[in-house]
C-alpha cells in the first residue's frame, strides 16, 4: 500500500533512496542538500536502512568512495549541490569512464563567487560533458519517483545518473507525497549484480593505463551505451506508471497540440510555465509547454519531432554560460539544425541567480516574443 | 647476514616494468605475497601504478582498481564498505600509494579514512618525491635534497607523516625498509590481522631520483636505517611506540654520500642534518621509553 506523507522535496528524495535499498552511501553536507543526508542518516540510525554509510571529509572523497564501491558491485547513492558537485568534477569524468552505476541527487544552487544559495542550474549543466545521465525534476513527487527509476536506469545502462531539482522551490517545498510500498519498489528494482566487478573470485581490474586505440574504443562504447539511454528512460518511466499510475518519459508535452508558441524549460520553472499555459489557453492563446526531463543524453530525435512545425519556441534558461548564453537554448538550436520547418527560437535568461519568475512574467514573455524575430544574443529577462 | 624468508605464492609476477634494480618491486613482492590472495588492491598514480602494469597485462595477481592521485584512502574505503555490504568482511583492502599521493594531495582523504578508522591496509612507498613524473619535490623530500623543482636543494625539512598519523590514534603504523625484508613481512602480517586503519610507510631509495647506483638501493636503504635517518618502528593506537632497530651504527654522512641529490652539501650542511637526525632520534627514543604512558 502506498503511504501518503507530507514531505519536502529533499525528504521525498530520502524516502526514494530508502526504498531503493542502496548498499553504500557516502554523504557530505551542503546547503540546500543537507536534509537529504540527515533524513538518510535518521533512517539508518532507526534501523530502517541497511546501508554502509560513510561520512568523509569532502564531496571529492564521497564521490571517490562511490566509484570504487560501485565497481565492487554495490548499489550506491550520494547527494550534493553546487560547490560540492563542482569539487567532484574530476571524478564525475572518472565515474562514467569507469562505467559505474552511481545514482547522485544534486540540488541546483548558484555556484560561488559571489556566495549564493539560490536556485540556478549552472552547477549541474556545467557538468554536461562528464558522461553522466542527467534528469531534471519539477516537484517533490517527481523527485521521489525519479530517484527510484534512476537506479534502474544507471544499473541498466552502466552509466552513472544524476537527478537535479531546484534549491528551495523544490528541495524545501512541502507537499503531500505518495510513498510507494517497499514491496512495489522491490518488484520494480531487482538487486544489482554487475557481471564485472572487483572481486577476488573474478580477478578483474579496472582503470589501468591503456593505449590510444583502447581509450578511443572506451568512448565509443560509452557512446553506444548513451544511445540506448533514451529507450531505458522511456521504459523505466512507463513501468513506473504501470506500478504507480505516474508515468514519465524523456520529455513531457503539455498542451502543445496546435500550439503556436511552445515554452521549453527544465526543473521547477515547468510548474510555473504550466500555470502560465493554462491562463493563456483560457485567453485563447495557443501555447504549450515542452518539459525537458532528460538532458543527457539529449533526446534529440524526440525534441526535433516535438518542435517541427511549431512557429515559435521560447527557451527559459535558469542558467547562464558566460560568453554564450543559456545552455538549453544552445542545445536546442543545435538539435534543430537541419529541421526544415523549425521554430523561431528565443533564448531567455529567466531566473538566473534564483530571482523569481512568476506565471505573469512568463505570460508577458509569450506576448512579447511570439511574433518577434529571434536574436542570436541571449536576452536577460528583467 | 639474515636470510629473507616469506611464503612466495607468485602474487607478484616477473615481467613488471619497474626500473632495473628498483626496490619498490622487491617490496611489492614481499607485501603482496604476505597479504595473500584474499585481497583487493587500490592503486593511485605512482610508480606502483606503472609497476602493476598497463592494460591488458598486470604484474599483480589481485583485482586492482586504479584510482585518482588524491583518492587512495577514499577509494579503499569505498571498496571495503562494498565488500562489507556484500558479506565479505575478511577480504583485505590494500591501498598502494606514493609519497605524493600520501603526504601531499592524498593527505586529506587519508586523514578522513583514519578518523573513521576504515578497515584498510594503506602502504606508502616513500621515495621522497614525485619520481614517476621525473623527480620533483614533495613534502616528503628531505632538507637540502636536489630535485627537479628544488635545483638548489630543498630549504625545508621532510614532513613528519608518522606523527600526523599517530595523532589520529589508528591501531597500527609502521615503517619498513627494503633492506629488512623479514621485518617488512612480519609487519604486513601483523597489520593484516588488525581491524581498522593500518598504515605502513616503506622507504624506497629511487635510483634515478636520488642518484643512487643501479645496484645500490638496498645498501642505501640499510644506511638510512642504520644512521637513524629512517628508523624502523611501530606505533600501536597512536601512543605505544616500539623501535625495531635499537642502535645507530652509522653517521648520517655515510648515508648521504651514496646519493647524488646530496653531493652539493657543505660540511656544515651535513652537520646540520646530523644534528636534526640526532634530535629526532632522541624524541623517538623518549616515546619508546614512555611505552604508551605519554
Amino acid at each position: 500500500m502506498a503511504n501518503r506523507l507530507l514531505l519536502s522535496g529533499n525528504h521525498a528524495v530520502a524516502w526514494g533512496v530508502r526504498l531503493a535499498r542502496p548498499d553504500v552511501a557516502p554523504v557530505y553536507p551542503i546547503t540546500p542538500q543537507t536534509p537529504i543526508l540527515e533524513k538518510i542518516t535518521e533512517f539508518h540510525s532507526q534501523g530502517d536502512m541497511d546501508t554502509e554509510l560513510l561520512t568523509p571529509e569532502s564531496e571529492h572523497s564521497a564521490m571517490s568512495a562511490c566509484i570504487s564501491a560501485s565497481l565492487t558491485g554495490a548499489r550506491v547513492f550520494t547527494a550534493t549541490s553546487s560547490q560540492g558537485l563542482l569539487l567532484m568534477h574530476e571524478l564525475l569524468h572518472f565515474a562514467s569512464g569507469a562505467r559505474t552505476s552511481i545514482v547522485m541527487f544534486n540540488v541546483n544552487r548558484t555556484p560561488a563567487s559571489p556566495w549564493g544559495f539560490w536556485p540556478d542550474q549552472l552547477d549541474s549543466l556545467s557538468q554536461r560533458d562528464t558522461g553522466w545521465i542527467q534528469l531534471y525534476s519539477e516537484s517533490p513527487q517527481e523527485s521521489l519517483d525519479t530517484v527510484i527509476q534512476a537506479f534502474l536506469i544507471a544499473e541498466s545502462a552502466g552509466i552513472p545518473t544524476m537527478i537535479s531539482h531546484d534549491a528551495f522551490y523544490v528541495s524545501h517545498a512541502v507537499e503531500p507525497i505518495e510513498v510507494p510500498s517497499q514491496f512495489l519498489v522491490d518488484d520494480y528494482l531487482p538487486r544489482f549484480e554487475p557481471e564485472l566487478r572487483l572481486d577476488t573470485e573474478l580477478g578483474r581490474s579496472f582503470g589501468a593505463p591503456i593505449d590510444q586505440t583502447s581509450w578511443n574504443r572506451s568512448r565509443r562504447e560509452l557512446a553506444a551505451a548513451m544511445a540506448g539511454v533514451d529507450d531505458i528512460v522511456t521504459s523505466a518511466g512507463q513501468r513506473w506508471g504501470e506500478a504507480t499510475g505516474r508515468s514519465y518519459g524523456p520529455l513531457e508535452q503539455y498542451r502543445t497540440e496546435d500550439a503556436e508558441v511552445v515554452i521549453v524549460t527544465m526543473g521547477s520553472m515547468c510548474g510555473t510555465a504550466r500555470e502560465a499555459v493554462d491562463t493563456l489557453r483560457d485567453q485563447g492563446v495557443r501555447v504549450g509547454l515542452l518539459k525537458v526531463r532528460l538532458f543527457r543524453p539529449l533526446p534529440a530525435t524526440a525534441l526535433r519531432q516535438a518542435l517541427e512545425g511549431v512557429p515559435c519556441a521560447l527557451v527559459l534558461d535558469r542558467n547562464y554560460s558566460p560568453g554564450l548564453g543559456g545552455i538549453l537554448h544552445q542545445e536546442l538550436k543545435g538539435v534543430l539544425w537541419g529541421v526544415a520547418d523549425a521554430p523561431r527560437v528565443h533564448g531567455l535568461l529567466a531566473g538566473i541567480g534564483g530571482v523569481n519568475v512568476p506565471s505573469s512574467k512568463i505570460q508577458e514573455l509569450v506576448g512579447s516574443y511570439r511574433d518577434a524575430a529571434p536574436s542570436f544574443e541571449p536576452i536577460w529577462v528583467e | 647476514m639474515e636470510m629473507t624468508s616469506y611464503p612466495d605464492e607468485g602474487q607478484f609476477c616477473s615481467g613488471h616494468v619497474a626500473c632495473a634494480g628498483c626496490v619498490e618491486a622487491l617490496a611489492l613482492r614481499v607485501i603482496l605475497n604476505t597479504v595473500g590472495k584474499d585481497a583487493v588492491a587500490i592503486v593511485s598514480p605512482s610508480c606502483s601504478a606503472v609497476i602493476c602494469g598497463a592494460n591488458p597485462t598486470s604484474s599483480v595477481k589481485l583485482p586492482v582498481f586504479h584510482t585518482t592521485l588524491e583518492s587512495g584512502a577514499a577509494s579503499a574505503s569505498g571498496v571495503k564498505r562494498a565488500l562489507l555490504a556484500r558479506g565479505k568482511p575478511d577480504t583485505t583492502v590494500l591501498c598502494l600509494a606514493g609519497d605524493g599521493g600520501t603526504y601531499d594531495i592524498g593527505l586529506q582523504a587519508l586523514s578522513s579514512a583514519a578518523e573513521r578508522n576504515e578497515d584498510i591496509l594503506y602502504v606508502c612507498f616513500d621515495n621522497e618525491g614525485y619520481m614517476n613524473t621525473g623527480g620533483q619535490k614533495s613534502s616528503s623530500t628531505p632538507l637540502n635534497a636536489v630535485t627537479g623543482s628544488t635545483p638548489a636543494g630543498k630549504t625545508t625539512r621532510k614532513k613528519n607523516l608518522i606523527e600526523i598519523l599517530a595523532a589520529h590514534r589508528i591501531p597500527y603504523i609502521a615503517t619498513c625498509s627494503p633492506s629488512h625484508l623479514n621485518d617488512m613481512a612480519a609487519k604486513v602480517k601483523k597489520a593484516k590481522g588488525i581491524r581498522g586503519t593500518k598504515v605502513i610507510v616503506v622507504l624506497i631509495p629511487c635510483l634515478p631520483g636520488w642518484g643512487v647506483a643501479d645496484n645500490g638501493a638496498v645498501a642505501t636503504a640499510r644506511r638510512a636505517v642504520e644512521s637513524g635517518v629512517f628508523p624502523l618502528f611501530e606505533i600501536e593506537d597512536g601512543v605505544t611506540y616500539r623501535l625495531n632497530s635499537e642502535t645507530r651504527t652509522q653517521p648520517v654522512e655515510r648515508y648521504l654520500s651514496l646519493q647524488k641529490r646530496f653531493r652539493h652539501l657543505s660540511s656544515e650542511d651535513v652537520e646540520r642534518i646530523q644534528s636534526n637526525v640526532d634530535e629526532e632520534w632522541q624524541r623517538l627514543r623518549s616515546k619508546v621509553d614512555a611505552d604508551g604512558r605519554i
